[in-house]
């Protein structure tokens, strides 16, 4: 459903007048198909994050192509109501003048029967329709995000990007917000992309995950797999997990 | 020996009049390391900031904090000042903010020397770099004269810990050192914190909501919820004998994702 072609970016160096590039992503050729969750698990700085933006269309790769059925992403016709995105900040994604209901009403403009959408919706993230007045401050880091989640789904996309999601919340809320995410994909029949640090997380959800390093893939292994991973990254990763 | 004991702390936000932390009485043994677990807003940084004396303006604090016998809640500023950093160390969670963004590292780790030590610059140059290269950072005078924009979360983390060496506290406080880091310089970090232990001896307060850390890391752990310590003890027993039904709720979200990590590893 998603293609990743041969997709390269790099980004501008040093000061003002410099000419010097730095290569973020490097030959990165990936696809992901339809109801499947797949992990892109790496290191900060390793370009995850960049290949989200290419991903959801909002940068340019300088080669190769991005493609949803078929069609370049570029297009924002191919990108509206089909693919959407929750980002690690849950207190920046939501505009601090909206109400809960406003900012989940933001993408379904032009629709009839809103109202009664955005109550089922604030019931699909497990929030209670009395929340539908507060303003972001009011909300807890989890609740927030739950938001954030109905916002993306209220479109009915095949595919969400979770650019770290789950990485600021706490770790019992970050189970919920993972539980809810594994129901809402049930439900809806969604792709999702799950960006992250946390392998653990990643084991919780995904059906296959990427390991990312320096711009390009090492290893990509089924999650039912991961405990004979070939690369020799992937495998120091893998012992260095702190579990409980 | 108690090397630190927090009687009554309450703290209170004079702007709103809502109390952060009720009425906590805990303390430190020399030479152990005490965890803070809890959810966000559920006061721990507040506590450890309240050891140090470094909570805003309008909140204030009450209750005794005896540390070597001596209340620190009744210090003048002056006094205090020269406590923090020498006595009483914190690591903070996020090291970009932690550094000064407008001049290079070493004026940063030579102005905290110079004032706790009076060394000359030299001095302090051969000592940090001793000390940096223990905790793995290969080249120190290089990353000395590098502004903290330029260096990553773990490398400031690690460099923040650098300075904890040299400084030999006596108690140390780490406020979620390893919250903003990936899982690479998170393992590193906790692998320099043990090591700091065993070298120095020193106590530490340490604080997170990762229970997995916690376990690695902690002899003692108190739990808070909403401002009040609902649980402590030995860290083996709070975790697998909980007392408190919140205690039970945090080790089982827990469990529930790493359990499902070790099923898929075959680590069972």
């Amino acid at each position: 459903m998603l293609k990743v072609d041969c997709v390269e970016k790099s980004y501008k160096k040093g000061g003002l007048f410099s000419r010097e590039k730095q290569k973020i992503l490097k030959n990165v050729s990936f696809e992901c198909r339809r109801g499947e969750c797949l992990g892109i698990i790496g290191e900060s700085g390793s370009g995850k994050s960049t290949l989200g933006r290419l991903i959801l269309g909002i940068e340019k790769p300088d080669r190769g192509t991005v493609l949803f059925e078929g069609k370049n992403i570029q297009d924002r016709k191919v990108r509206v109501g089909n693919i959407s995105a929750v980002f690690q900040d849950y207190i920046s994604s939501i505009n601090p003048f909206f109400t809960v209901e406003e900012a989940i009403m933001e993408p379904l403009k032009g629709q009839k029967e809103i109202q009664s959408k955005i109550d089922h919706l604030l019931n699909q993230v497990g929030l209670d329709p009395s929340y539908r007045k507060k303003y972001p401050h009011e909300l807890s880091g989890g609740e927030a995000q739950r938001v954030c989640i109905a916002r993306a789904i209220s479109t009915e996309p095949k595919c969400i990007l979770l650019d770290e999601a789950t990485s600021s919340l706490d770790v019992s809320v970050q189970t919920q917000v993972l539980d809810l995410l594994k129901k809402l994909k049930k439900s809806y029949n969604m792709s999702y992309i799950f960006i992250t640090h946390d392998i653990q997380a990643a084991a919780y959800i995904c059906d296959r995950v990427i390991f990312f390093r320096n711009g390009q893939i090492e290893e990509i292994v089924k999650t039912e797999h991961l405990k004979d991973v070939q690369s020799e990254y992937a495998r120091k990763l893998l012992q260095m997990i702190i579990t409980f | 020996m108690n090397i630190l004991e927090v009687e009554n702390l309450q703290v209170t936000d004079m702007n709103t009049g809502q109390i952060i932390v009720y009425n906590s009485s805990f303390h430190l043994k020399q030479g152990n390391c005490l965890a803070i677990v809890g959810e966000s807003g559920s006061g721990k940084s507040v506590t450890c900031r309240s050891i140090m004396r470094l909570n805003k303006p309008w909140i204030h604090q009450s209750g005794d904090i005896f540390f070597k016998g001596e209340n620190v809640n009744h210090l003048s500023e002056k006094e205090m000042r020269k406590k923090r950093g020498k006595n009483l160390c914190m690591i903070l969670q996020n090291g970009m903010s932690a550094f000064d963004p407008s001049c290079v590292i070493g004026v940063h780790l030579r102005e905290t020397l110079a004032a706790h030590f009076g060394w000359s610059n030299q001095e302090i140059e051969t000592k940090m770099k001793k000390a940096m290269e223990s905790v793995m950072l290969k080249n120190p005078i290089e990353t000395m004269n590098k502004y903290p924009h330029q260096l990553s979360g773990g490398m400031l983390q690690r460099i923040m810990i650098a300075l904890a060496l040299v400084l030999e506290p006596d108690i140390m406080i780490a406020d979620e050192p390893t919250t903003a880091l990936d899982t690479i310089s998170q393992f590193e970090v906790i692998e320099q914190f043990i090591q700091l232990r065993e070298r120095m001896g020193c106590s530490m307060i340490f604080v997170s909501h990762d229970l997995g850390v916690v376990k690695k890391i902690a002899d003692d752990v108190l739990v808070m919820k909403d401002g009040k310590i609902v649980e402590r003890g030995d860290i083996s027993t709070v975790f697998s004998k909980a007392e408190h039904e919140y205690t039970r709720y945090l080790v089982s979200t827990r469990l529930e994702v790493s359990n499902h990590f070790r099923k898929i590893m075959g680590r069972v």
